[in-house]
C-alpha cells in the first residue's frame, strides 16, 4: 500500500509558490467547516467526512502536475540533520502524510480507493522525498543513551524491590529465597533492547524510503545542506525544507571532571565506548551509567530530576546507597510541590538516600591512586565551602545541553541562545535580527522548548503538517512527562504553582481535587495502594489545567488527561466516560467526577461551544 | 467505584491522606499564647485518645512556612493505637517546627508555631528557640515514667561508665578513613547514617569497616546491638527502634516500649488500684456450635456470636456493665459496647462493637471484621476501640482452656473465655455422657460489682449459650 501514496510534492509544492510561510489556504478551511456541519448530526469526530473525499481529491489531482516540477527543482523536499526519535517521528510523517491523507478522506468510498490505485501507481506516487542525515548512531539519545536503555534498567529494578520486599511478598502470600542479579546479565538486557530498538528505527525509515545519509550535517545557506564522515569526501544537497533535530549531550557543570563520558560527538559513539571500557569509571554522566559497568556502593547523583531519581531508584535496588546532591532548596525541583514531597516520602526517606540540597558541587575530582571520588560542595546562596564527600562514585544528572556543534548556524546568521536554537511556535528558526529564516524549523532538545523525546517528535509532525501545507502549532501543554520511578510520576499541563499563577494574572478561579490510589481495586489487589492523582481544573468552564499522578502505573495513566488537554475536552465531559472496572484508569475516573463545575457557566459553555462549531 | 470497596475513603478535594479524613477527624489544639500584642500560636501534641499520653510525629505534611488555612491537615500523628491526621482550626502560617519527624512529645505540649502572617514567622521562630529547651523539660515531667524513646540508654549505669573509654579508642580507629581528618570528620554511607539517627548510635564512636574506614550500614548494627554506643543527645528526633525489630528478636538486647507498649504497661499499672475479684463458670457449647455451624456460611464468626450472647445476658444485669471511675459513684452506661481484645503486631487493641445487643448478628460480624482489618492496619479511631463498657478475652482459639484477665481502667468486668472442649460429664440422672464444654471467668471490680451480680449474670449467660434461639432473632 506504501507504493500507492500521493506524490510528496503536490501539497508541500503548493507552500513553494506561496512561499511566504503562510498558514494554509482558505480552501481548506472552507472545506473543513462543511465537514464539521454534515458530521455535526452524527456527533462524529468532525475531522475529515466522508461527503468531502471527493472534492478533496478532485483538488489534490488537479494540482498535481505543477507540483512534480517543482519538487524537481531540489534534491529532497525534506531534510532532517539528525535521526534521533524527533527526527524519526518527523520522516515518519513526512514520507506517509499524503499517504495516509488518501486513505483517510477515500477510506469510506471503496471504489474510489480503487480507482486511485489504478491511477497513482503508474505515476509513481509518493510522500514527501526525505532524507536524514546522522553522524552518530540512529535512534539519538533516547534510544541508545536515555529513556530506552534506562527502562530497560527500571524494569529490572522493579522487580529486585519486589523481591527484596519480604513485607509485601509477605502481604501477597508469596515466600521468594533470596534475590540476586548478575550485573552483566542487568548491562546485557539494557544494550539489547537499545540494539533493538535502534534496528526497528533504522528499518522503518529504509522500509518506506527514506534515505539515510552518513555523515556531520551542516548547513550551507538557505535550503543547502553538506554533510560526509569527518576527512572523507562531502556531499552538498539541497533540499525544499530543513528541519534541524540534532538534539543535546548530558550538562556537565564547571569544575567536575569527568572520566566515564565523553560528551564530544564524535568520540561518543556508542560503539567506541564498549571498546575502552575496560577501565573503571568514577565520575560518569548518564550515556556511561546506563551500560551499567558498576554498581558502586555509594554513589553521589548531583542533580534530583528526572535522570537523577531514575538511577536513584535502579541503584538503589541494585544495592547502592545514594547521595543526592541538588542546588535548589527542595529534592525534585520542576515537580508539582505536593507530588515532590509525596515522592520524597515514599522513593527517598524509606531508602538508603541521603541528601544535600541547596548546595552546588564546585569540584567532583575522579577516583585515583586509591582514593576515593571527592565532591567539594558549597552553599548554592552564600557560596561559602559547606561540606566534602568521599564517594564511590558520581553520576551528573544536571540536565542536558542542547547539541549544535557543527550546524554552520554562522551561515545563516543564526545566534543560540544558552546554546539553544531560537524557534517560534511553529518551531520556524529565528536568525540573530530576529527574522524567521525561510524553509528552516529546529525541532526537539535542540530548540530547549521541551526536552522529551516524544515533544521532539510531536514538534517534527508538527512541521510536517506546516510544510505540506496545514497549519499546525503544537500545544506543549497537552505534552505528557514522566520519570519511570517506582512508582511512577507523570504530569501534563501546569503545576499548582504555575496555575495559580496564571490564574491570577488572567483573573480566575482554579480549584483543585485529588484522589487516592488507596482506593483504588487494582492498586489495592497488587497491594501498592500508595499514590495520589491531582487534578488543576477551571471551576467556571471546567477546562483541565494540568493533571499529575504518582503511583503505580502512573506513566500510562496520564494520557487520558493528556489527551483531554489536546482535544479540549472538559472536566464535565470527560466525567461520563466508562473506564472498565477493576484498572487503575479508575483513578482518574474518579479524580474527573471529584471535580466541581458550576452547572450554570457549564451551559453557557455548550452555548460557546455550539456558536464556534456552526 | 470507592463505594464497591466498603472503604471510608472518599475522594477529596482538600487533604492529601484522605484516608485519614473521618467526621471525627481532631484537630490541633492551638491557643492564643499572647493574645494582646502576637498573633502566634503554639499547636500542641493533640490528645487522640482518652489513654494517649504522648504521640510520635510521623510525618509533617506541612513544612514550615507554609501556608496553612482552617481545617487542613497539617501533621501525621501516631498515637497510642492509630496514625492520625491532625488539622488545625486557624488560618496563618506553620512559622516553626519544634519536635522533628519521628520526635515524641508530651500530650498538650508545643510542637510548632503558627503564625498569622508571614511577618510574624520570625518571631515564631525565636520564640521557639527559646521555648524549646524550656517545652521539652516540662514534657518529661508531665510523664512519670521518662521518656520512653531513649535506646542503649537503657543499658544504665554500669554500661554508660565503660562508655567513654570506649568511645575514646573508637575514634582513634576511625579516623583511618583519609577524608575524616584525624577524627574531625565522620564518613558514614547514607544508610549507616539512616540507621544510626533510628537506633540512636553516636557515628563518631563508631569503627567503620567498609572502603577506607568508611562507616557502613553492618557497623551501626554492631555497634547498636554491641550496646557501647553513647545516646543521641536530642531524644526526641528519633523514632524508636523498629528496624531492628523486624528481622526477628536479638537475644540480650533491651528494646524500648513502643508507644503501644508503653499504653498498655500504662494502662496495667493502673488497674492495680482497682479491687477486682473473680467468678467462674462452666458452659455447655453443643447448641451453640450446632448453630455457628450453620450461620458459619453467612460470615457470622464466633467472636460475634459470643459478643451477642455476652450483650443480651448483660442487657439484663446492668450493674455488670456499669462503671466507676471516682471511687465515689458509679454510672450504669446507657449502651452495651463489648470491647474484644485482639492481638496485633507490637501490642494488644480491643475494637468495640457497640450496641452489641441491638445490633443483629450478621451486622455485628461484618462490623467486626472490619474492625479488625482497621486494628491490623493500626487505622482504627479512637472512637472505635476506646468505648467499650465490658471486655471479652477469648484464647479458646489457642487451647488454653481457662484464665483470667485484668480489668481495664475505666470498665466494670472483663470476662476470660477459655476453648470449648469435649468433656465426659455426669448428668442428673445418673448417666454419664459427652459434652462440650468451656469455661469462663469474669473479672469485676467490686467497688461496684458484686459476687451475687456476677452469678446472676453469668447464670443468663449460660442459659443463652445453651439455648442459643435468641442469637439470631
Amino acid at each position: 500500500m506504501h507504493s500507492i501514496s500521493f506524490s510528496t510534492a503536490i501539497i508541500s509544492g503548493r507552500n513553494h509558490y506561496t512561499s511566504d510561510l503562510s498558514p494554509p489556504s482558505l480552501r481548506f478551511c472552507g472545506l473543513r467547516r462543511a465537514t464539521l456541519r454534515f458530521s455535526r448530526a452524527s456527533r462524529s469526530e468532525p475531522r475529515r467526512g466522508s461527503l468531502s473525499s471527493k472534492l478533496h481529491f478532485k483538488k489534490l489531482s488537479a494540482s498535481l502536475s505543477d507540483n512534480r516540477s517543482a519538487a524537481k527543482a531540489f534534491d529532497y523536499d525534506l531534510v532532517i540533520i539528525g535521526a534521533g526519535v524527533g527526527g524519526h517521528g518527523a520522516a515518519l510523517h513526512a514520507v506517509e502524510k499524503v499517504h495516509k491523507l488518501l486513505i483517510d478522506s477515500t477510506g469510506v468510498n471503496s471504489v474510489s480507493v480503487s480507482s486511485v490505485i489504478g491511477r497513482r501507481a503508474d505515476q509513481q506516487l509518493q510522500g514527501l522525498k526525505t532524507a536524514i542525515i546522522e553522524g552518530d548512531v540512529i535512534g539519538g539519545t533516547c534510544v541508545n543513551r536515555g529513556c530506552v536503555p534506562s527502562k530497560a534498567l527500571l524494569a529490572v529494578s522493579r522487580r529486585m524491590r519486589e523481591l527484596q520486599n519480604e513485607h509485601h511478598l509477605k502481604a501477597l502470600g508469596l515466600q521468594v529465597s533470596a534475590a540476586g542479579y548478575d550485573r552483566q546479565g542487568v548491562a546485557d538486557h539494557a544494550n539489547n533492547l537499545a540494539l533493538k530498538i535502534r534496528n526497528n528505527l533504522t528499518n522503518s525509515m529504509k522500509a518506506i524510503g527514506v534515505d539515510i545519509l552518513t555523515g556531520v550535517g551542516t548547513i550551507l545557506g538557505p535550503q543547502k545542506v553538506k554533510y560526509g564522515k569527518v576527512g572523507a569526501s562531502e556531499n552538498v544537497i539541497t533540499a525544499k525544507n530543513i528541519i534541524i533535530a540534532t538534539g543535546s549531550v548530558p550538562f556537565v557543570p564547571k569544575g567536575i571532571e569527568v572520566d566515564g563520558a565523553d560528551s564530544s560527538f564524535t568520540s561518543s559513539s556508542f560503539y567506541f565506548y564498549s571498546l575502552y571500557t575496560k577501565l573503571r569509571k568514577t565520575v560518569i554522566t548518564s550515556d556511561h551509567a546506563l551500560k551499567l559497568e558498576v554498581v558502586p556502593d555509594w554513589v553521589a547523583i548531583v542533580g534530583s530530576g528526572y535522570i537523577g531519581l531514575e538511577f536513584s531508584d535502579v541503584y538503589t535496588a541494585l544495592g547502592s546507597e545514594v547521595t543526592f546532591i541538588e542546588a535548589l532548596d527542595q529534592l525534585m525541583p520542576g515537580f508539582d510541590p505536593e507530588i515532590s514531597k509525596l515522592a520524597q516520602r515514599v522513593l527517598i526517606n524509606p531508602r538508603k538516600i541521603d541528601y544535600h540540597t541547596g548546595v552546588f558541587a564546585t569540584k567532583i575530582t575522579p577516583a585515583k591512586n586509591g582514593k576515593p571520588v571527592t565532591i567539594e560542595l558549597i552553599d548554592a546562596k552564600t557560596k561559602e565551602p559547606k561540606d566534602t564527600l568521599e564517594v564511590d562514585a558520581a553520576l551528573i544528572a544536571t540536565g542536558r545541553a542542547p547539541f549544535t556543534k557543527g550546524l554552520g548556524l554562522e551561515n545563516i546568521n543564526v545566534a543560540t541562545e544558552r546554546g539553544f536554537i531560537p524557534v517560534d511556535e511553529r518551531m520556524r528558526v529565528i536568525d540573530a535580527e530576529g527574522n524567521l529564516v525561510p524553509h528552516l524549523y529546529c525541532i526537539g532538545d535542540a530548540n530547549g522548548k521541551m526536552m522529551l523525546a516524544h515533544a521532539a517528535s510531536a514538534q517534527g509532525i508538527s512541521v510536517v503538517e506546516q510544510v505540506s501545507g496545514k497549519d499546525h502549532v503544537l500545544n506543549h501543554l497537552s505534552v505528557p512527562a514522566a520519570c519511570f520511578t517506582h512508582p511512577e510520576i507523570s504530569m501534563v499541563g501546569l503545576t499548582e504553582p504555575q496555575a495559580k499563577e496564571k490564574a491570577e494574572k488572567q483573573g480566575f478561579e482554579i480549584s483543585i481535587a485529588k484522589t487516592s490510589f488507596k482506593a483504588n481495586t487494582k492498586a489495592l489487589a497488587e497491594n501498592e495502594g500508595e499514590g495520589l492523582a491531582k487534578l488543576i481544573y477551571r471551576p467556571d468552564n471546567g477546562e483541565i489545567l494540568g493533571v499529575h499522578i504518582f503511583g503505580m502505573h502512573a506513566a500510562d495513566l496520564i494520557h487520558e488527561a493528556s489527551n483531554a488537554i489536546a482535544l479540549g475536552t472538559r472536566v464535565q465531559d470527560i466525567k461520563y466516560a466508562v473506564h472498565a472496572h477493576p484498572t487503575l484508569s479508575e483513578v482518574l475516573d474518579e479524580l474527573f467526577k471529584s471535580a466541581k463545575v458550576s452547572l450554570l457557566s457549564s451551559y453557557s459553555y455548550c452555548a460557546n461551544q455550539q456558536q464556534i462549531d456552526y | 467505584m470507592a463505594h464497591l470497596l466498603n472503604t471510608s475513603f472518599v475522594p477529596t478535594s482538600t487533604t492529601l491522606r484522605p484516608r485519614h479524613q473521618s467526621t471525627l477527624s481532631p484537630s490541633l489544639a492551638t491557643t492564643r499564647k499572647s493574645p494582646i500584642q502576637s498573633k502566634i500560636r503554639e499547636i500542641f501534641m493533640p490528645a487522640l485518645s482518652s489513654t494517649m499520653t504522648e504521640g510520635k510525629i510521623v510525618s509533617w505534611i506541612k513544612a514550615e512556612g507554609d501556608k496553612l488555612s482552617k481545617g487542613e491537615s497539617v501533621v501525621v500523628v501516631e498515637s497510642d493505637k492509630a496514625d492520625m491526621d491532625v488539622e488545625t482550626f486557624y488560618d496563618g502560617y506553620l512559622a516553626a517546627i519544634m519536635v522533628e519527624e519521628g520526635g515524641v512529645a508530651a500530650v498538650g505540649s508545643a510542637i510548632a508555631f503558627l503564625a498569622e502572617t508571614e511577618d510574624e514567622i520570625s518571631q515564631a521562630k525565636s520564640k521557639a528557640a527559646t521555648s524549646s529547651s524550656s517545652s521539652s523539660s516540662s514534657s518529661t515531667v508531665s510523664n512519670s515514667p521518662p521518656p520512653p524513646v531513649e535506646v542503649a540508654a537503657a543499658d544504665s549505669a554500669p554500661s554508660s561508665a565503660v562508655a567513654p573509654a570506649k568511645t575514646s579508642t573508637v575514634v582513634a580507629a576511625a579516623s583511618a578513613h583519609p577524608a575524616a581528618e584525624g577524627g574531625k570528620r565522620v564518613v558514614a554511607s547514607p544508610y549507616a547514617k539512616k540507621l544510626a539517627k533510628e537506633l540512636k548510635v553516636e557515628l563518631s564512636g563508631v569503627v567503620g569497616s567498609g572502603p577506607m574506614g568508611r562507616i557502613v550500614a553492618k557497623d551501626v548494627e554492631a555497634a547498636a546491638a554491641a550496646g557501647g554506643a553513647s545516646s543521641a543527645p536530642n531524644a526526641s528526633a528519633t523514632p524508636p527502634a523498629k528496624t531492628l525489630a523486624a528481622p526477628g528478636v536479638e537475644l540480650g538486647s533491651v528494646a524500648p516500649f513502643t508507644t503501644m507498649q508503653a499504653a498498655v504497661s500504662r494502662n496495667m499499672v493502673e488497674s492495680l488500684a482497682v479491687p477486682t475479684f473473680r467468678v467462674g463458670y462452666t458452659i455447655s457449647t453443643d447448641a451453640l456450635d450446632a448453630l455457628y455451624k450453620k450461620v458459619k456460611s453467612k460470615g457470622v464468626t464466633m467472636t460475634a456470636l459470643l459478643a451477642k450472647a455476652t450483650a443480651l445476658a448483660l442487657a439484663k444485669h446492668p450493674v455488670v456493665n456499669s462503671s466507676c471511675r471516682d471511687g465515689k459513684s458509679f454510672t450504669y452506661n446507657s449502651s452495651i459496647n463489648i470491647a474484644v481484645a485482639v492481638a496485633i503486631d507490637g501490642g494488644l487493641i480491643t475494637p468495640v462493637l457497640q450496641d452489641a445487643d441491638k445490633v443483629d448478628l450478621y451486622s455485628l460480624s461484618r462490623k467486626w471484621k472490619e474492625l479488625v482489618d482497621k486494628a491490623r492496619a493500626k487505622q482504627l479511631q479512637p472512637h472505635e476501640y476506646s468505648t467499650g463498657t465490658f471486655t471479652l478475652s477469648n484464647l479458646g482459639m489457642f487451647g488454653v482452656d481457662r484464665f483470667d484477665a485484668i480489668l481495664p481502667p475505666g470498665t466494670g468486668a472483663i470476662m476470660a473465655v477459655g476453648a470449648s472442649q469435649p468433656t465426659v460429664v455426669a448428668t442428673k440422672d445418673g448417666r454419664i455422657g459427652m459434652k462440650s464444654q468451656m469455661q469462663v471467668n469474669v473479672t469485676a471490680d467490686h467497688r461496684v460489682i458484686y459476687g451475687a451480680d456476677l452469678a446472676g449474670f453469668l447464670q443468663t449467660l449460660a442459659k443463652i449459650i445453651e439455648d442459643p434461639k435468641d442469637l439470631t432473632l
